[in-house]
Formats: C-alpha cells, structure tokens, sequence
C-alpha cells in the first residue's frame, strides 16, 4: 500500500455523524505531481472527505499522512507550515465578505508571510488575472461579484501562496464552458510549471477527462477504485458503468475523440 | 524542504546588455528580500536590453517569476529568446504566464476624507438616513396592517402553527429573564425609595413608589428591551439569512406572500405575548419590592398588598398594560423589517441585526414618552 510517491495517504478511513456512517475504511491515495479527480454520486460523501482530508472533520478512525507525516500527531508549527503549502478553493469560493477581492488574495500571504506590501498587491493582481478575472474586479467586493467570478476570485486566493498542493471542491461548477476549459488549461500549466498536486473533486466529465491523471470513483461508503480515466472505463462496478457509460459520459468521451 | 539556498542575484554590463544572474530559490517565502535589488535593476536599465540568465536559478514559482519578469516585462517582446541565456526547466514558461496576466493595478478605491466638510455630510448623509428609515418603516407598518387584514377577511390563511411557534419562543421562554430582571428593578427602586423616604421619616411611601414605576412603566418597559434585545436580533437574523439564500425569493416564486407567512405570524405572536410577559413582569417587580420592604422596613407583606390596594387606582395597572401590546407591534415591524432589507452579504445581516435592536429600543422610548405626555393630558 504504501506508495514511494505518495503525496497525501489515507487509510482506513472512517467518518461518522451520529448513527450516520459517511466513510468506512476508505483508503486512498494522491500522488506527488498528479490530478487526482474524485467523483461519486450526492450524497456519497465526497466533500466529507475533503474535509477530513483538510482537518476540518476528525475521522471517528483511520489515518490521514501528509509526506509520510500523520496529520493528527503534527504540532500547531507544524500543521501551520503545511497550510502554507496548501490551497483551498471551497465550492462556493468563500470569500471573506468583509475584504475586496484583492485583500481576499492577499490574506494568506499577511499570515504566512512578510512581503512588501507592494509586491503582495502586484502578486495578487497578478493571481487575479490567472484565475481569469478583469483588473476591475480586484478592488470589488465579494457581494458585487456573480457565483462564477466568486469562484474564480476563491481560486486566485487558492493560488495565492504557489501552493505545493491545492484542493479544489467542485471547481468548474458555475462557470461558463469557455470559462470552465480555461480553467483546466491554467491548472494543467501550474502542474507543469509548478509541479503542483491537485486534488479535485468534480462532475464536469469534460474536466475529468481533459486534466485528470487519475480519477477516485467514492461509492458504498469507500474509494471502490482508483486508476486512469480509461482503465475506469473498463470497471464494471456498476455505478462508474452508469457513469462514464451513461450519455452525459459518451458525450465527454466522444467529444474527447475517445 | 528544508536546506534551500538562499535566493540572490548579480548583474553585470556585456556589451551594451544587462546580464541578470538570478541564483538560488526565487519561491514567494524568499523573494521579500530581493525586491529592493530588483527594484535597483529595472530602475538601472532601459528594459529593451536586459537578458536574464537562468542556469544558476533553483526552484521558481510565479511570485519568483513575477519580480523576475519585471525587469523585461516593459520592453516590445518580452519573450524573444535572445532576452534568456541558460536552460531551466520551468522558467520560460512561467514567465510568459506570468507576463500575459501583468497588468495595470487598478489602485484601491480610497474615500477617505477629513475636516469640516466631510464631518458636515457625515451628519447630513446620517439625518437623511433616519427619515427615510422613519418613512420605509412606518410604509413596511402600513403593508403588514393591508396583508393583515385580507387574512382576517380569510382567516384560514393565517398560519397558526409559526404564530404559536414564535409565541414559544419569544414569549414563554422569555418569561425567566423578564421577570427576574423586574424582579431586581423592582428590589432596587424599592431600596432607593426607602433610603431617600427615610430622611422624611416617609418610609412607609416606598409602597406608593414601588408599585408606581413598576405598574406603569419598569415592567412594561423591561419586557419591552428583553424583547427587542432577544427577539428583534432572532427575528432579523432568521428572516436576514433566508433573505441571504434566496429563500425569499423561492416562496414569491411559488406564490407565498413573505409578509403572510414571514411578518403577520410574528407580529401577532408579539402583540399577544408581550402584554402576557408585561403582565409578569409587574407581579415580579412588586414581588421584589415586597420582599425588599419586608426586610429593610419591616412592612409586612399583608400591609404592602394592602396598602397597594387602597393608594394604587387600578387605572396605573392598565396604563402600563395598555402600551405592551403597541411595544410588541413596534419591536416586530423593525425586526421583520430590518431582516427583509439584508441584502447578499453577511456584512450587511450584521448590520441590519444592529440597526434592528438599536431602532426598535429607540422606537420603544420614544413612544414610551410619548404615552406619559398623553395620560398627563389625560390626567390619568
């Protein structure tokens, strides 16, 4: 199991609300340098895992390593480097309402930094036209943007520290298709660039299979499998069948030349 | 990740050109430092002949990439290749990246003014503010009266089940804090009365005082701030957050009047139980004042309720309960009110939570003050 590669591991895996079991021994792991794309139905717990992943949810068992280190045993220094390295964009971008846009980006870099104001300004806006927004939209705040600018404003503040690692909920949900392929293009240009590691959870077919180098199938309560888009397409658990074979998924694959 | 070597960097004139040497780890932990030297490089040279070598460069990221490329970014093409020298892996790329997205800074938009002027407006943009509230308050009152009475011409359509819902919350589990809170009111008047009245060797008129301010004003008014206080926040934070997701919207859509379900049920609920808790909040402050004078002036409980029966006219009680249920009616029109006008953000539910318990207090007040002219005109 244990991956020489491995970026972030997860073993044995279980979370749960009350009587209510979303995760039980799931295993899975994100390898240093890929798109990891997970996908599941609603419900199956996808965000959940997101967030235990992130720390925001204890798991009620199992182990989660970042680097071979265990996520539970790091010391606040310790967990406090790791965030420096990371970045989160939340599926509704959340923005802190209070801060500009610009602000917004620049937030991680005052608390994990000390850069010349300037240079954090010029940074930021720099971020704000990668992620695909107008100049204009730096000095707006959250409230005066539309869910897909949110999004993409929530990206650049994901990408604010040149994160080693950055986790994406649902990222090209909302955004126009033009919008959503730029999308892809910019993260497969910082994979490249910045050997980032990516971990993504999606729906966008289109997405799965334009930058993912493997994609995580969450069902019954575990990680079922993980592997390339095209050895999935093979598996014949009968959800990922109903997925990539349904005909949102050959739409995908065909207009992919397939 | 540790052991980086520390990121520098050198130039030197080669015929005509400017070599930029670039060394170490240029990543946005370390790059801080180089921002004057850079600053030094641009500002030395006309950016057309500027060439960066690369082969001494570690690791780069866009930040790095970003105070790399200023130095050529101002020139006609900024990607040509004779502009680089030496191999790295990743940093022409990044820097064409981060080129394509260097842009004009739009600078912050600052409103900041000072001095008289400013002050004057401040007070004129904030007089102005008030009326219109004043205005839309007494329009948003008026609405709630209209959809109040085409449900009374179809009572069916009142909803009982939120009327006895927020009846529960902001009324009987009010009744504690109310009546402890009159309890102590009562206590400290009472105390007060007796040291004042003692001097005249008048103790005995802590009764009259006591049962005074707490019949027609401390009961009443005490309910009326624990209301706003508790329920005014609740109400406009419960409406303010639906506002925020759109829940306001799905029900016009589905053809449910917010005022009807949202703003009637609330407005009744208060209108029946704030009476209810003023009626409370007398019997507690007397209590404490009953107790108070029983210890501290040796009058018996019989001879305080006594008293009270024979130097109180009733008219004290019902002037007190008379203004409860119009307090009611002010503290749900403003929170309801205040929750419908929160717009997308959470900024601005805040804001309206505040403005909400600060407006229906004010509101209580002044009408308050308003009653006391009128049952003086009244001689009542």
């Amino acid at each position: 199991m244990s991956d020489p590669d491995a970026l972030i591991e997860v073993r044995g895996l279980r979370t749960a609300f009350g009587t209510h079991v979303v995760h039980d021994d799931l295993n899975l792991t994100v390898r240093r340098g890929e798109v990891l794309g997970l996908v599941g139905g609603s419900g199956t717990g996808k965000s959940v895992l997101l967030n235990t992943i992130l720390g925001l949810i204890k798991p009620t068992r199992g182990d989660i390593y970042f680097n071979g280190h265990l996520l539970r045993n790091m010391s606040g220094e310790e967990r406090r480097t790791l965030q420096g390295r990371w970045g989160v964009l939340f599926q509704s971008g959340a923005l802190f309402s209070s801060l500009t846009v610009r602000e917004n980006v620049m937030a991680p870099m005052r608390e994990h930094l000390s850069l010349p104001r300037e240079l954090m300004v010029e940074l930021a806006d720099m971020k704000i036209a990668m992620s695909g927004l107008g100049p204009e939209a730096a000095t707006k705040y959250p409230a005066e943007l539309s869910g897909g600018m949110k999004k993409r404003a929530g990206l650049a503040r994901a990408l604010a520290l040149d994160p080693d690692i950055l986790f994406l909920d649902e990222p090209t949900a909302g955004l126009d298709p033009i919008g959503a392929a730029a999308f892809d293009e910019l993260i497969l240009d910082l994979k490249k660039t910045l050997g980032l590691t990516v971990f993504m959870v999606t729906h966008d077919l289109d997405s799965l299979y334009a930058i993912c180098d493997r994609v995580a199938v969450l069902a019954d309560k575990a990680c079922v499998a993980v592997a390339p888009i095209d050895e999935l397409l093979q598996h014949d658990h009968p959800w990922i069948q109903d997925y990539f074979h349904g005909p949102r998924g050959r739409a995908a694959s065909s207009a992919r030349g397939g | 990740m540790d052991g980086k070597p520390n990121p520098s960097v050198t130039s030197r004139k080669e015929n005509g050109q400017l070599i930029v040497t670039p060394a170490g780890d240029w990543t946005i932990e370390s790059v801080g430092e180089l921002v004057r030297e850079m600053r030094k490089i641009e500002r030395a040279n006309d950016h057309g002949k500027t060439v960066l070598d690369l082969s001494q460069l570690g690791k780069l990221d866009t930040a790095g990439a970003f105070l790399l490329s200023r130095s050529v970014y101002q020139c006609r093409t900024p990607d040509a290749d004779w502009h680089f020298r030496g191999y790295h892996a990743t940093a022409r790329e990044l820097l064409g990246d981060v080129v394509q997205n260097s842009g004009e800074c739009v600078p912050d938009v600052n409103t900041s003014r000072f001095g008289f002027v400013r002050a004057a407006e401040r007070i004129g943009v904030g007089l102005e503010g008030a009326w219109q509230e004043a205005v839309s308050t007494f329009a948003f009152l008026g609405k709630t009266i209209l959809v109040f009475m085409a449900s009374v011409a179809r009572p069916w359509r009142f909803r009982i089940t939120p009327i006895f819902h927020v009846m529960e919350e902001a009324g009987v589990n009010a009744l504690p804090i109310v009546a402890v809170l009159s309890f102590f009111i009562g206590a400290v008047v009472a105390f007060m009365g007796a040291n004042l009245l003692e001097t005249f060797g008048a103790s005995i008129f802590t009764v009259e005082l006591v049962g005074l301010a707490v019949l027609r004003e401390f009961g009443v008014l005490i309910t009326a701030i624990m209301l706003a206080g508790r329920s005014d926040s609740a109400f406009t934070a419960a409406i303010g957050s639906m506002k925020m997701q759109q829940e306001i919207d799905a029900m016009r859509v589905l053809g449910i009047d917010p005022y009807e379900a949202l703003v009637v049920p609330r407005v009744i609920a208060c209108v029946i139980m704030a009476p209810l808790l003023a009626f409370a909040a007398v019997i507690a402050g007397l209590l404490g004042g009953l107790l108070v004078s029983w210890s501290a002036l040796d009058i018996s409980p019989a001879f305080f309720v006594s008293r009270l029966q024979d130097s109180i006219d009733i008219s004290h009680f019902w002037v007190g309960m008379s203004k409860a249920p119009i307090f009611g009616l002010i503290i749900a029109i403003v929170g309801c009110k205040q929750g419908l006008e929160v717009g997308g953000d959470v900024e601005s539910l805040g804001r309206h939570v505040t403005a909400s318990v600060v407006q229906s207090i004010f509101a209580v007040i002044i009408v308050d003050a308003l009653f006391a002219m009128m049952y003086l005109e009244l001689d009542i």
